[in-house]
């Protein structure tokens, strides 16, 4: 979806792409409500937001992928900053920063596929937690491509049950740049 | 500010509100915001005791619009609280600071729904700038004082501070912060020196530049700065609603209001222009009419203090981000030496902007029945009242006459719901102008409609010596929907007559409120009764005026339509000459 005014002039041809946003908060009740609720008052729709504690017990960070286009990403950031509690908006690119999802996922299995799929958790370098007679329940950790890629290869033995996490994501290197401080 | 005195955080809230310069506040007591109630009664702070939460808002706002201070207004818990919301998200979309402060449930009791629990800081969340939950005593003085900060500092909005009972109870030390640091909140007040060269030189080749003002230069106090910049540039000047007072309308360089109901010369000039001098703007849809279509050929300069409005509707070609008389102050000189280099000859734009302004007048007729033509007597109120006058609008008809048939020459002499559009906003936000501005005379104009959802704050206004003056515009109907019922509903007039030249009877119920009330029916005792009205100051005074119900608002960019499609009058558009289409 575009968050641009639905009858804008469009200067040039923009192409929606997928975010990774690292929003560094105030720990402090009611700011994820803020958060979510500025997302859907103003129209912009969230792939997956994760949000933990940080090194500093002050501070919670988010980490907010959503797909939009530039225009509508300065929005988004701008709109954020206004929040009081925001403290700085990093857009994370997956070049150089490293971006994780959780899956967890319960595989029907039986005598003859067991195998195959403890093979394919071995070449995913995922981890099986848990194994029942005509079941076993894999972990896996990695980028969405990984975790995609993992359950395209599951989904011909039967998926029963599945839950992924949102992305966390950090830059690489030493200290992340933030997009509202460079903006001061 | 230390105190190590022991005391109530309700003594601490009052003792705060003092060292936020609080002179007045308007509210209601009830259980949750009792404790704070015993201090304010021997407070210095006059509490003015309205009939309605939602006065006590429009109060704050219309306190803070008249003087350009923090309006203050307090209530209980629950209802009190969401009575408040309106006023709220109304004061939030007009940029006009205030503070709320409402009582909460003890804090042991919140989230178990108890009784007059309501989550108002969860509810204000999406129409205020800020909105605090302080549940501990020693909280209170410094949530106030970062409260005050963030209503009042850079694009200015309204902050909610919700109390826990227990905590007003508590005793607690008064800590009031000497300065206010918070890490996410640090506007900008100055604009990039190369944004600013930027911005100069696009002046200094246009054409045919527009200065497009918004309430942000109110707001600002640029007004000096907007008039020097003005007249160094020589370009035409169009103020928008929220703007009304911020360059003089008797200016030559001021084309009127652009919009939905604005002056043929503003739109068009708006739409044929090169460039866009937009300061304090926003591009709302009531201004732009058809986004796609609005000033096609005009590249855009945008000053505003909120860096989220900068291409938010409208690609700017220069964004400067910072307090506006800064940068304006900042762009006179760079435009100065800009100018010395080149100045554009712009004078065959400006003869076509003013042939538009002397084309298409602003204008009404008199109704040929006899009745009362609305205008006319907005008009005179303005004539006879003056531009030292503060003139508060509801919503509707009367506003838009109120903003095109009177002269504005100062700022903050303009008074009304822009944004929001809340009807009722009228009585008690002049209300508040009049507390803010004893010695100026504040007319309330008003509609019959907007006068019968707020006109209970009379009673506080006879009780409290505070006397506004209130034209109710009546033309027994909800005027601007059923203007639109007969422009756009082919004349059915579903649930918008009102009745109200039978009932209720305004002058009568003026008179039960303590106030004078006055009626007039005949366009030749227009004046007389205005004069009678300006004579009265020791009360208020309503004056129940009975016009004409078919007179509609003219020019008119019917919604979601292009602003190239501006009606005169109706189904008349301007006649252009082939050059200019």
């Amino acid at each position: 979806m575009t968050q641009s005014h639905p009858d804008a002039p469009s200067s040039s041809v923009s192409f929606s792409k997928t975010r990774t946003l690292s929003v560094l908060v105030e720990n402090s009740p009611g700011v994820l409500a803020r958060v979510s609720s500025l997302f859907s008052r103003r129209g912009y729709n969230i792939d997956s937001l994760a949000v933990g504690p940080t090194e500093n017990p002050d501070f919670s960070r988010m980490t907010i992928v959503i797909n939009v286009e530039d225009h509508a990403l300065e929005q988004v950031i701008a709109q954020l900053d206004k929040l009081i509690n925001v403290i700085s908006i990093t857009e994370l690119d997956p070049v150089i920063s490293v971006q994780r999802e959780l899956l967890l996922v319960k595989v029907s299995t039986d005598e003859k596929t067991r195998s195959q799929v403890l093979e394919t958790v071995q070449l995913f370098r995922a981890k099986v937690v848990d194994v029942a007679q005509d079941a076993v329940t894999i972990e896996a950790t990695g980028n969405t491509e990984k975790i995609s890629a993992l359950l395209r290869v599951l989904e011909p033995y039967g998926i029963l049950e599945l839950i992924q996490s949102g992305l966390v994501a950090m830059s690489r290197g030493l200290k992340p740049g933030s997009i509202s401080e460079d903006k001061r | 500010m230390s105190d190590t005195t022991k005391m109530t955080g309700a003594s601490s809230l009052v003792k705060a509100l003092e060292a936020s310069g609080v002179d007045v506040m308007f509210g209601i007591p009830g259980g949750a915001i009792l404790p704070a109630y015993d201090p304010i009664f021997d407070s210095k702070i006059r509490h003015i005791l309205v009939r309605h939460e939602q006065g006590a808002g429009h109060a704050a706002t219309g306190y803070a619009q008249a003087t350009g201070r923090v309006g203050v207004c307090i209530a209980t818990s629950g209802p009190g609280a969401t009575n408040l919301v309106t006023p709220l998200a109304d004061a939030q979309m007009d940029s006009v600071p205030i503070v709320a402060i409402t009582g909460q449930v003890a804090s042991g009791a919140i989230g178990t729904d108890a009784f007059q629990e309501a989550d108002i800081r969860g509810i204000t969340m999406p129409v205020t700038k800020h909105s605090f939950l302080v549940t501990r005593a020693e909280d209170i003085a410094r949530s106030v004082a970062e409260a005050f900060h963030i209503a009042s500092t850079g694009r200015p909005g309204a902050v909610l501070v919700d109390i826990a009972k227990d905590a007003l109870q508590m005793q607690t030390e008064f800590n009031f912060p000497k300065s206010i640091e918070l890490g996410g909140y640090n506007p900008k007040l100055e604009a990039p020196a190369e944004a600013i060269r930027d911005a100069a030189a696009l002046i200094a080749q246009s054409k045919a530049p527009v200065l497009y003002i918004g309430g942000g230069a109110i707001k600002a106090g640029a007004h000096k700065e907007l008039l020097k910049l003005a007249e160094l540039t020589g370009a035409p000047v169009v103020t928008t609603l929220m703007a009304r007072g911020a360059f003089p309308d008797s200016h030559p360089q001021h084309l009127g209001m652009p919009g939905m109901h604005g002056t043929v010369a503003a739109v068009t000039a708006l739409q044929k222009a090169d460039l866009l001098i937009t300061l304090g703007a926003r591009f709302d849809d009531r201004v732009t009419g058809k986004l796609s279509t609005f000033a096609p050929d005009a590249k855009i300069i945008h000053a505003d203090i909120d860096p989220a409005e900068i291409g938010k509707n409208r690609r700017a070609d220069v964004g400067l981000v910072g307090d506006l008389k800064l940068t304006i102050e900042a762009l006179i000189p760079a435009l100065k030496s800009e100018f010395k280099k080149n100045q554009p000859d712009i004078s065959a734009w400006l003869s076509q902007a003013y042939g538009w302004r002397t084309r298409f007048p602003l204008g009404y007729d008199h109704p040929t029945d006899g009745s009362v033509s609305p205008q006319y007597v907005i008009e005179r109120i303005g004539k006879m009242s003056g531009p030292d006058a503060i003139y508060v609008a509801g919503v509707g008809q009367h506003q838009m006459w109120a903003s095109q048939f009177i002269s504005y020459e100062k700022p903050r002499t303009w008074l009304n719901s822009g944004g929001l559009g809340t009807m009722g906003y009228a009585v008690p936000a002049a209300m508040g102008a009049k507390v803010g501005a004893p010695d100026t005379t504040v007319w309330a104009i008003d509609g019959d409609g907007c006068f019968q959802m707020t006109n209970q704050e009379l009673v506080t206004c006879a009780l409290n010596n505070i006397p506004i003056k209130v034209a109710v515009i009546n033309n027994e109907s909800l005027g601007m929907v059923r203007q639109w019922q007969t422009l756009f509903y082919n004349e059915r007039y579903s649930n918008t007559e009102l009745h109200s030249k039978r009932i209720p009877d305004f002058a009568k119920l003026a008179d039960a409120m303590g106030c004078v009330g006055l009626t007039c029916d005949s366009t030749k005792d227009v004046d007389k009764i205005i004069a009678q009205a300006m004579e009265i100051n020791d009360r208020p005074v309503v004056v129940d005026f009975s016009v004409h119900r078919d007179a509609m608002v003219w020019p008119m960019v019917a919604a979601g339509t292009s602003n190239d499609d501006i009606v005169n009058a109706r189904s008349l558009a301007p006649i252009w000459d082939s050059q200019e289409l």
